[in-house]
């Protein structure tokens, strides 16, 4: 049973290869946007952007590599709880956000 | 693969480490909501500076980058201890636990060496609702890291202690979760706080 033994619910077993995958995304994923911010060569907007993006796919990456998360029965639970606390983490930014934007062009 | 040496059937060992995994990410979401409530506080706060300093002028990327480094280098070398203590090489553990413990060190070595001199120049967490969200935001982040590291000398007294025991390697399964989340975290950090910061 030793190959069906790693799901252990969270963290399971990586290889040296999914970690070194996952190291290497991450590098990466982070020289990009700090590479863009220091040098200034894209417009404000599109770096607003990159940042962004590179910082979702990242969170990604690490989730993937690092936590093992996948859609395998074994991480069902940990995967549902995740996207559950996704959307309240959308309600809670989102809506400081967009309440605090409103009120800033009423005053 | 295993080794071990407790009284209860190996299924039902595994069954409790896999509940309590599952526990654990639990309170590792709960965190994350208290987080993104520390988020919205910032991103609400970033531009109420009081005529004080802004992120621009006290922000140093340069920095920002070698902490992002530090924890991703933490993390990694904590996944490598993993995959040694799964092969049941207690010494490719150690040394993955004492490097990523070492890192982790650096990380929070930086950032209180950050908020010190922030402090001393008058950026202080009371200087303006900017710096009070920052302060709260970072510092909770680095707190977490801190603890991390306790818990990291705690195991490494548990292996020299008792071994690779079945409690034992399930807690270091659930460090590693809390380690790799820490890190997850600090990818919002740097992208929201610092270079949103100096954008």
């Amino acid at each position: 049973m030793s190959q069906t033994h790693q799901n252990n619910a969270g963290a399971g077993s990586g290889s040296i290869k999914s970690y070194a995958t996952g190291f290497i995304l991450s590098l990466v994923l982070t020289a990009i946007p700090f590479f863009l911010v220091m040098n200034g060569t894209l417009s404000h907007s599109g770096t607003v952007f990159c940042i962004f993006a590179t910082a979702v796919l990242q969170i990604f990456v690490q989730l993937h590599y690092f936590l093992h998360l996948d859609t395998s029965s074994a991480m069902y639970w940990n995967l549902m709880s995740l996207l559950f606390t996704f959307f309240i983490i959308f309600l809670f930014v989102g809506g400081s956000i967009w309440i605090m934007h409103s009120m800033h062009y009423r005053m | 693969m295993q080794t071990q040496s407790s009284a209860m059937p190996e299924h039902e060992v595994h069954d409790t480490a896999q509940t309590q995994a599952l526990g654990f990410w639990l309170y590792l979401m709960s965190d994350l909501v208290m987080f993104s409530g520390l988020f919205a506080t910032y991103v609400v706060m970033a531009h109420n500076y009081a005529g004080g300093p802004t992120g621009k002028e006290l922000f140093n990327l340069t920095d920002a980058l070698l902490e992002t480094m530090l924890l991703l280098f933490s993390s990694v070398a904590f996944g490598l201890g993993m995959v040694g203590m799964h092969k049941g090489d207690k010494r490719m553990l150690l040394a993955g636990l004492a490097a990523a413990l070492l890192l982790g060190l650096g990380f929070v070595g930086m950032e209180a060496a950050e908020f010190s001199h922030m402090i001393s120049q008058g950026a202080g967490p009371q200087r303006s609702g900017f710096l009070s969200a920052f302060f709260t935001l970072v510092g909770t982040h680095g707190l977490h890291v801190s603890f991390g590291i306790l818990w990291m000398v705690v195991m490494m007294a548990q292996i020299a202690t008792k071994g690779l025991t079945a409690p034992v390697q399930a807690r270091l399964v659930r460090l590693g979760m809390f380690w790799h989340f820490l890190d997850i975290v600090w990818i919002c950090l740097f992208s929201i706080v610092y270079l949103m910061g100096v954008l």
